[in-house]
């Protein structure tokens, strides 16, 4: 698994020649700077550290600013490990997208989901809620219903679906196809939507 | 909206405003012809679509729309097309329509005389 760190920054339609109007989503990819290659000898597992976004040399703890200048980068604000990585590349080197990515690939692009904030079982799970307003119900149309049974087992199960915190958690949508690279601006356009809002931080692989 | 989502876009768009055949000064008020290509099997013909524009949606983006409406028959037919559409063959202006907002949605209660646009009269320039 090959892949790329970078941001998203909104999303557009785009006519295709076949005529099919495809929503579609542009993202900022790299340049990703190389600040560790894991080997089998010293590592136990061979991968490929690749960093990218600025941030501020006060705001970075003092053991990674040490990482960063062994590697001889600027602070970075993300650090994602990729498995299978072509070989030949060296600590410090530059990695941009039209390197890792060409036109017709699929990706898989992972990212935070948008906080929704506490919401109750109907659209945090999908329940159907009661179903009917009439028939006695006043006040829980949007009820989860019984959450279990009574004195056996006398408790709620454990992961038993209710309401609460929904959103901000990592997620990976896959098979998303890129409809182009513009490599001199280190853009991608991949079809279909990426989690997380605006100038959030997503990691493709490939 | 984002600079570079405007700097895709306009790859999309330019090959819509510049092709001669598609005339996009139309506003809302305006009567518009439509050439659409249909295909039926394995033939395909132009079909006119000729109406009032109601709205135009989005403007200046990959995602604009605007609708046309007709009486067909006495039955009123609106179409919505996407101004980045490969099947548009042409768009020619017949009439320019002089009105005060940018959605006609009050044609929609309004029959006979009543739904009427008035035309603006263009004077040409010196």
């Amino acid at each position: 698994m090959s892949g790329l760190i970078g941001k998203k920054i909104g999303m557009t339609s785009v006519m295709t020649e076949a005529g099919q109007n495809v929503a579609c989503t542009l993202l900022e990819v790299g340049p990703c700077a190389v600040t560790q290659i894991k080997t089998k000898e010293k590592d136990g597992y061979e991968a490929v550290q690749l960093a990218y976004g600025d941030k501020k040399e006060k705001n970075v703890s003092n053991p990674l600013l040490g990482h960063f200048k062994k590697a001889g980068v600027t602070p970075k604000a993300k650090l994602v490990e990729f498995k299978t990585f072509e070989n030949g590349l060296q600590v410090g080197q530059e990695v941009a997208a039209a390197d890792v990515l060409a036109e017709g690939d699929f990706v898989d692009v992972v990212g935070t989901s948008k906080g929704k904030g506490f919401q109750g079982v109907v659209k945090r799970y999908n329940f159907g809620g009661v179903g009917q307003a009439t028939h006695g119900q006043h006040n829980r149309l949007r009820a989860p219903g019984s959450i279990g049974a009574c004195s056996t087992p006398s408790r709620v199960f454990k992961g038993m679906r209710m309401a609460g915190r929904m959103g901000g958690e990592r997620v990976k949508v896959q098979n998303l196809q890129v409809l182009k690279v513009l490599s001199d601006k280190n853009l991608v356009l991949v079809s279909g939507s990426v989690p997380g809002s605006k100038s959030s931080i997503v990691i493709l692989e490939k | 909206m984002s600079d570079l989502i405007k700097l895709i876009e306009a790859e999309y768009l330019s090959k819509v405003q510049e092709n001669e055949k598609i005339d996009l000064s139309f506003k809302a008020g305006d009567n518009v012809n439509v050439y659409v290509n249909i295909k039926e099997g394995n033939k395909e013909r132009t079909q006119l679509f000729a109406g009032t524009v109601i709205q135009r949606k989005n403007p200046n983006t990959n995602g604009e729309t605007f609708t046309v409406r007709k009486i067909s028959n006495g039955i009123a037919v609106e179409r919505i097309f996407p101004v980045i559409c490969s099947s548009i063959e042409k768009i020619e202006v017949t009439r320019r329509g002089k009105v005060r907002r940018a959605r006609l949605y009050y044609l929609r209660d309004r029959m006979g005389k009543s739904a009427r646009v008035k035309e603006k009269i263009v004077r040409k320039s010196k």
